[in-house]
C-alpha cells in the first residue's frame, strides 16, 4: 500500500450478471490514492468486468462504488435517504475522472494523434481549441510521441498507437486510469514500450488499475495485486506476497500456468 | 412514318431549358432533403424518445405512402395553411421531404453500425450521446454513406419527373408541352431517357470522385 494515502476508489459488494451467467460476485476492494493496482487471473474470471463497471460502460446489477466520497452512477437524496440516479449529463461528467485504456486501441480513426488526444479536454472540458490543442501536444510528448502528432491512427503501429490513447486518457486529467489489458493485442517487441509508459505514470504517482497478463509488470510496479478467479477475489496483496507465498491453490495454480508459459 | 429529325432537332434546346429546372429542383431538394435526413437520422439514433418516435412516423409515412400523393399534398396543403410558395417551391419541399425520409434511414443505418469501441472511448472521456453522434460517429460514416445514398440521390432526380403533374416546367413536363403540339411522343420520350441518362450518369461519376477524395481509415 502506498504509505500515508487515503482510499481513492472503494468497490463493495460489486456484482454483475450477462444473462443468467453471474460474472461478478460480489466483490469489495479499495484502491488507495497513488497507487498501481494490478488485477490479475484466468481469462473469464471477470477482470475486464470490474473496469468496465466502475467507468460505467457495464451499468452493475448491485453494490457500492465511490471516488472518493462520491457515489458513483447515483446520487444519494439527503431528506429521503433514497438514491437517485444521475442524468446523463452528471454521468459523462462522472465518466472522465476515470481514464480509460483500451486492450484495442480505441482511437478515433478519423482524426490525427493530437486531435485524438484534443477532442476531449475542447468538447467535454470546454477549453479552446488552441489550450486542447497545446495540452494534446504536451502530453503526447509525454508518452514520447512528439514526432507522430500530425499521423492518423492508421499510420502508427499498435505500440504508438496505445501511447495514444494513454494520452487521450491524461489529457483529462482523470483521477484515476483504468487499464485493460493494455498489451494484449500488441506485438511482443512493442509491449516494452507501453510498459514503459505505464512505469513512469506510476512512478509519477498516478493512481491505475491494470488488468494484464504481464507477470513481471506485476511483480515490478504494482503496490498491490489482487487475484481473480471466477467472479470472486481469490487473494490480495503485496506482490512480493502474491508471487512469492501465494495462499490460495487458484492463485498458485494460475501462476503456475502464466509463468511457466 | 420514320424518325421525325426536324423535331427533334428543335426540342434538344427547349428540353435543356427544362432539364436546368429539373437540375436546379434536384440540387436544391438533394441539399435540404440530405441535410434534414441527417438530421433525422441523427436524431433517431438519440436519447431523445419523442424525437425518436417523430423520425419513426416520418419515415413511415414517406415509405408507405406514393410520392405522387405527397406531391399533391404539399401542393395542396401549403395554401391550406396559409403558404402561397407556387409550384416550383412547393416541388421542390415535396422533393426534399421524400429525399429526407430515405436519407434518415441510411443515416441511422451507417452512423448506428461504426464499432461499438468507438462510442465507449468516447463515453470513457466524457462526452454526452449527442457529442458522440456528432462529432465521432458520423464523421466515420460519411464515406461509407455514399453508395446508399447516391441511390436515393438517383432517384430524386427521376423522380422529380413526378413534378410535370403540378405543372412544374421541368424537363418531363417541357418534353409533354412537345409532343402536345407536335405530336411526336416517341421521339420526345427517347430524348427524355437521354437527357436523364445523362444527368443520372454526371452524378454516379461525381459521387464515385467524392468517395474516392473522403480519407478511408
Amino acid at each position: 500500500m502506498v504509505s500515508g494515502s487515503k482510499p481513492l476508489l472503494t468497490v463493495e459488494g460489486l456484482s454483475k450478471s450477462f444473462g443468467d451467467r453471474q460474472i461478478l460476485k460480489s466483490i469489495s476492494f479499495t484502491v488507495m490514492d497513488g497507487e498501481t493496482f494490478v488485477l490479475i487471473g484466468p481469462s473469464g474470471s471477470g477482470k475486464t468486468t470490474v473496469l468496465r463497471c466502475l467507468n460505467r460502460l457495464e451499468v452493475p446489477d448491485a453494490g457500492d462504488i465511490r471516488l472518493g466520497d462520491e457515489p458513483v452512477g447515483y446520487r444519494l437524496v439527503a431528506e429521503s435517504h433514497t438514491r437517485e440516479a444521475l442524468s446523463e449529463a452528471a454521468l459523462a461528467r462522472q465518466q472522465r475522472q476515470f481514464g480509460f485504456v483500451f486492450q484495442r486501441f480505441n482511437l478515433f480513426p478519423h482524426l490525427t494523434a493530437l486531435d485524438n488526444v484534443a477532442v476531449g479536454p475542447h468538447r467535454v472540458l470546454g477549453l479552446s481549441k488552441a489550450q486542447a490543442l497545446e495540452r494534446a501536444a504536451t502530453e503526447l510528448e509525454r508518452v514520447r510521441l512528439g514526432a507522430h502528432l500530425a499521423k492518423r491512427p492508421s499510420q502508427l503501429s499498435g505500440g504508438q498507437q496505445q501511447r495514444v490513447a494513454i494520452a487521450r486518457a491524461l489529457a483529462m486529467r482523470p483521477r484515476l486510469i483504468l487499464f485493460d489489458e493494455p498489451t494484449s493485442a500488441l506485438d511482443p517487441e512493442l509491449v516494452h514500450e507501453v510498459l514503459d509508459v505505464m512505469r513512469a505514470l506510476a512512478a509519477e504517482g498516478m493512481t491505475m488499475i491494470v488488468v494484464t497478463h504481464e507477470m513481471s509488470f506485476a511483480r515490478q510496479v504494482a503496490n498491490r495485486v489482487m487475484v481473480m478467479a471466477d467472479g470472486l477475489v481469490v487473494e490480495e496483496g503485496p506482490p512480493e506476497r502474491i508471487f512469492g507465498e501465494p495462499r490460495d491453490a487458484r492463485t498458485r495454480q494460475f501462476l503456475t500456468h502464466v509463468l511457466n508459459r | 412514318m420514320g424518325i421525325d429529325w426536324e423535331s427533334i432537332e428543335m426540342a434538344i434546346p427547349l428540353l435543356a431549358v427544362g432539364a436546368m429546372t429539373t437540375l436546379k429542383i434536384s440540387s436544391l431538394a438533394m441539399v435540404i432533403g440530405g441535410i434534414g435526413g441527417i438530421v433525422l437520422g441523427l436524431v433517431s439514433l438519440s436519447h431523445w424518445r419523442a424525437g425518436r418516435w417523430f423520425v419513426r412516423g416520418y419515415v413511415d409515412f414517406v415509405r408507405g405512402t406514393p410520392l405522387l400523393i405527397q406531391i399533391f399534398l404539399v401542393f395542396f396543403g401549403l395554401p391550406v395553411l396559409g403558404l402561397r410558395l407556387g409550384e416550383f417551391w412547393a416541388g421542390t419541399l415535396a422533393l426534399s421531404f421524400n429525399c429526407a425520409g430515405y436519407v434518415a434511414e441510411v443515416v441511422r443505418g451507417t452512423v448506428g453500425s461504426v464499432e461499438k469501441g468507438q462510442t465507449e472511448a468516447a463515453r470513457s472521456i466524457g462526452m454526452t450521446h449527442g457529442q458522440i453522434l456528432v462529432y465521432i460517429l458520423l464523421p466515420q460514416s460519411l464515406r461509407p454513406m455514399i453508395p446508399a445514398l447516391t441511390n436515393d440521390l438517383v432517384t430524386l432526380v427521376k423522380n422529380s419527373s413526378l413534378l410535370s403533374v403540378i405543372s412544374v416546367y421541368e424537363l418531363t413536363r417541357s418534353g409533354q408541352a412537345i409532343i402536345a403540339a407536335r405530336f411526336v411522343p416517341f421521339e420526345i420520350f427517347a430524348l427524355l431517357a437521354i437527357y436523364y441518362y445523362v444527368i443520372v450518369s454526371a452524378l454516379t461519376y461525381a459521387s464515385r470522385l467524392v468517395e474516392r477524395r473522403l480519407p478511408s481509415w
